[in-house]
């Protein structure tokens, strides 16, 4: 596998080397939640999109890729996820998502953890996710550190974005961890903030309770340039991060999880917090999440809720590939008699331009709008629907390989008896 | 023959045969007055399942997969008293005294069946008191059996049935144990008590496990095994004195009942089916010979992440493989997981099956057929629609032992419905209508058929649409 990946990295231009590219005749999905535009031509010119639409012209030179029949979309933005954190899960040695016996947590980056050589990588971009939110969790605290925006492609140049913003675990987890309970969490938190403030005046004391470097991370925080993802589920518990923004106004909250978000939609709408939501949790599967239901999103976002869909806890090391999966379970939603769903160009855009445009990247991945890099994907159908497959992947204008270890395991063992040697020998 | 069962129980122990029963009850009251040669009730919590009453119904204009791997388009599915009846094709008179449901642009399919559920058994919420999953104090624990761990207020089934179409699931034991208990099969319809939801006269399950967990969990406190070698060394050792308790039993000797050796006693004389996680293609192969070795067959390897290396061992040997789509790398045994697992099994000729493990992945499972399918057509595996559905309906039932009673569309059996809103194999397909034995249980356009279970009743979001 790596010999591989290597090869293919040597292969693989900068995004300043990538060839201008015009991607004709297909159904073009911008992303941005508008209509598919059916014989839409995309052109990439140095790794970004110069232009998409109808009748678009194709500049001289340029390598045309025929894609009628298909659908071309922005690669898939995974809303919220681990991905490159973890080589096998369960394989601690190659698993960096918590740090539980660091010495710092605010401070922590998760940028040096993020592993492009991990199979996760090659798997899901092989199923059109191009660029993800990756975030550390909260290990020896309530604060997670720092995550990145990054892509998943066949080189090494994994991070598109460090120290994008923080995490911090509320709710249940988040208690625990405080000390046992809310109270504590949210004193740990007001103080957590009041001692960034003192470090940004040089301020520390001898009581302090974070370490100085998480402290200076965390005025970042404090001043807005760095959001704050912050993980809570009930909706008594979303009321309460609503009453810390009123608190700390310069806080950029994001509120991830959220599976009673519907409950306070009107409040979450009236405050302008956004959400990156999970999007199919319908079990009480604990007492933060006994209101969930699938149509948690779609009243959300009828209510004016800035939401995307992000996958906290749910195999999200491994399977921003299902976020097309849901995304289409949301649209299915709109068949069902007293649920609420998403159309099918808003359930696209919540995995793609909404994550994007939530966590302050908007200009530069999630769609095909003029200037933002070049991440493309061909689609043999429609992409929310489970029958469909991935035809082609360019990441900042670079075609990538579809292979990984699961292909070629597929490969050797199309016919499982060996033929005339054995299968380590059929490559 | 279940009460004669139970009016023979008595001090001595016999895996009684229905003829060894008849002789019981033949030779009367002479010899039931001194030696009793008395059978082990072999169904001490026995069933109390009813099906609900249904109207006879005809649903018409539907496209129709039957479970057994043929469709029928401008179909008709006809059901009364619980049954199927037929279904109909061309015109036809439509009987009098139905109901009748135009199911226009829908599709009907028999109702899912999971072989591989923990719903009840680690219900929502997930909490520590509720987490009655594994006996994880020995890692050899056939004696206990599933069905006095679940709780039928579970809301996992209510998901199940209103998202997922599943009218049948069997609830296993966890694994972190080589011989983790019986198993129980349930109709999806909520009882207050797990013998109302056990399906009639379904063969139990022994569940058992190959692979990282056993080993991790008895290794870790110091205990055999600690390693898969050690796996199977416990196993054989445990078969031995399986194979010397029956042995006894079939001599007519007298032995002190043992909950372990007669549920695996059960398995050897092939009562009970053998349910074994085991992910990788060489611990199959090993388990497989252990089977032959003491005489058993194992009905199908669960997860079976890798039985796509092996797929003409497992069709040679009758075996079924109880598969995900798509979930793999979780831990190291699963980091072979391919996407056309399900497809190259199903290929080779062997008994391929979509299962979830998952309260979540339940409510999915014909979605993840339909990527499974879609993965093998994109390598050239051609399987029509209606043959992918038997991974989800006649196929789980042969696995389950009750292929007699359920798992298709055909005359006579138990009639689990469902009346999808659209191509089920899509991911934009809900159910509109499930029934279970011919009485409707969910239906979409009626929010009183949305099952509340106790634990959601007065809580947010009690009979929300979910």
């Amino acid at each position: 596998m790596k010999p591989l990946l290597l090869a293919c990295a040597a292969l693989m231009s900068t995004p300043a080397m990538a060839q201008t590219v015009a991607i004709t005749g297909g159904r073009l999905v911008v992303g941005d939640g508008s209509d598919p535009i059916d014989n839409g031509t995309v052109v990439i010119t140095n790794g970004r999109v110069t232009a998409a639409g109808k009748g678009v012209a194709i500049p001289a030179g340029a390598q045309t890729i025929d894609a009628k029949g298909k659908w071309v979309t922005p690669g898939i933005v995974a809303g919220f996820s681990r991905l490159g954190l973890a080589g096998v899960d369960a394989v601690d040695a190659s698993n960096d998502t918590a740090a539980r016996g660091a010495a710092f947590t605010a401070a922590l980056d998760i940028a040096p953890s993020v592993n492009p050589d991990v199979a996760a990588i090659a798997v899901n971009r092989a199923a059109g996710v191009t660029r993800a939110i990756v975030s550390p969790d909260a290990g020896n605290g309530i604060f997670g550190g720092q995550g990145a925006l990054i892509d998943t492609g066949a080189d090494f140049d994994a991070v598109t974005r460090a120290r994008l913003f923080q995490f911090v675990e509320f709710g249940e987890a988040g208690a625990q961890k405080a000390g046992g309970s809310r109270s504590a969490l949210i004193a740990g938190f007001r103080n957590a903030l009041t001692e960034a403030r003192e470090a940004q005046a040089g301020v520390y004391r001898e009581d302090a309770q974070l370490k100085r470097a998480d402290a200076q991370a965390l005025g970042a925080v404090l001043s807005g340039q760095q959001k704050l993802l912050v993980h809570v589920e009930s909706a008594p518990d979303i009321l309460g991060v609503l009453a810390l923004k009123r608190e700390f106004p310069t806080v950029q909250f994001v509120i991830v999880g959220a599976s009673e978000g519907w409950r306070v939609a009107r409040q979450m709408a009236s405050a302008g917090v956004p959400v990156i939501a999970s999007a199919l949790n319908d079990l009480p599967g604990s007492f933060e999440q006994i209101g969930a239901t699938q149509s948690n999103i779609g009243r959300m976002k009828a209510a004016g809720v800035n939401v995307a869909i992000g996958m906290i806890d749910d195999n999200d090391t491994r399977q921003a590939q299902q976020s097309t999966q849901y995304a289409g379970n949301l649209v299915a939603l709109t068949k069902v008699p007293g649920a609420t769903g998403l159309n099918w160009n808003d359930a696209f855009a919540a995995i793609t331009s909404k994550p994007a445009q939530i966590m302050g990247v908007g200009g530069d991945v999630g769609s095909l709008a003029a200037g933002r890099r070049g991440d493309v994907v061909i689609w043999d159908g429609d992409p929310l629907e489970v029958t469909s497959g991935v035809e082609a992947v360019w990441i900042d204008g670079v075609r990538q390989p579809l292979t990984n270890r699961q292909t070629r395991l597929r490969d050797r063992y199309a016919t499982p008896q060996e033929q005339g040697k054995p299968k380590a020998y059929d490559r | 023959m279940r009460k004669l069962l139970l009016a023979s129980v008595a001090f001595g122990v016999a895996f009684a045969t229905p003829t060894a029963a008849k002789k019981d009850k033949d030779e009367d009251k002479p010899a039931a007055a001194t030696t009793v040669k008395a059978a082990v009730n072999k169904d001490p919590y026995p069933s109390t399942y009813k099906a609900y009453p249904g109207s006879p119904t005809i649903i018409r204009n539907v496209t129709v997969y039957d479970g057994e791997g043929a469709r029928f388009d401008n179909a008709a599915v006809l059901f009364r008293d619980g049954k199927i009846e037929k279904i109909e094709t061309g015109k036809f008179e439509i009987p009098s005294g139905y109901v009748e449901i135009d199911g226009t642009g829908k599709w009907v399919t028999p109702g899912i069946i999971d072989v591989h559920s923990h719903l009840g058994d680690y219900p929502s919420p997930g909490v520590d008191a509720h987490s009655d999953g594994n006996e994880m104090t020995g890692a050899v624990r056939p004696e206990v059996w599933a069905e006095h761990s679940v709780w039928p207020q579970d809301p996992g089934f209510s998901r199940a049935l209103a998202n997922g179409g599943v009218t049948t699931l069997q609830i296993l034991p966890g694994s972190a144990n080589l011989f983790g208990g019986r198993s129980v099969t349930v109709k999806n319809v909520y009882a207050r008590t797990v013998q109302g939801m056990k399906f009639p006269q379904a063969p139990y399950g022994l569940k058992m496990a190959c692979g990282e967990n056993p080993k991790r969990v008895y290794g870790g406190k110091g205990q055999m095994p600690g390693t898969r070698m050690g796996n199977m060394a416990v196993n054989r050792a445990t078969w031995i004195r399986a194979a010397d308790y029956k042995r006894k039993l079939d001599k007519g000797d007298a032995v002190t009942r043992d909950l372990q050796m007669e549920t695996l006693a059960g398995v050897l004389s092939g009562e009970i089916l053998v349910h074994n996680h085991c992910y990788r293609a060489d611990e199959m192969a090993q388990v497989i010979d252990m089977s032959k070795e003491f005489g058993y067959k194992v009905s199908t390897f669960h997860h079976a992440v890798e039985a796509y290396k092996i797929a003409d061992l497992l069709k040679d040997n009758g075996i079924c493989s109880a598969m995900w789509s798509d979930w793999w790398g979780f831990k190291m045994e699963s980091y072979d997981a391919i996407n056309e697992n399900i497809p190259l099994v199903h290929r080779a000729g062997a008994c391929a099956i979509v299962h979830s493990d998952d309260p979540n992945g339940i409510q999915r499972l014909n979605q993840e057929a339909a990527k499974a399918l879609a993965d093998g057509r994109r390598m050239g595996i051609q399987v029509a629609d209606e043959v992918a559905w038997t991974w989800l309906a006649i196929n789980p039932a042969k696995a389950l032992g009750i292929a007699d009673k359920t798992g298709s569309l055909k005359q006579g059996k138990m009639a689990d419905v469902v009346l999808w809103n659209g191509n089920p194999l899509s991911v934009y397909a809900r159910p509109d209508k499930v029934w279970v034995d011919g009485a409707l249980m969910y239906d979409a356009q009626d929010a009183k058929k949305r099952p509340v279970s106790d634990f959601e009743l007065g809580q947010p979001g009690e009979g929300d649409v979910k």
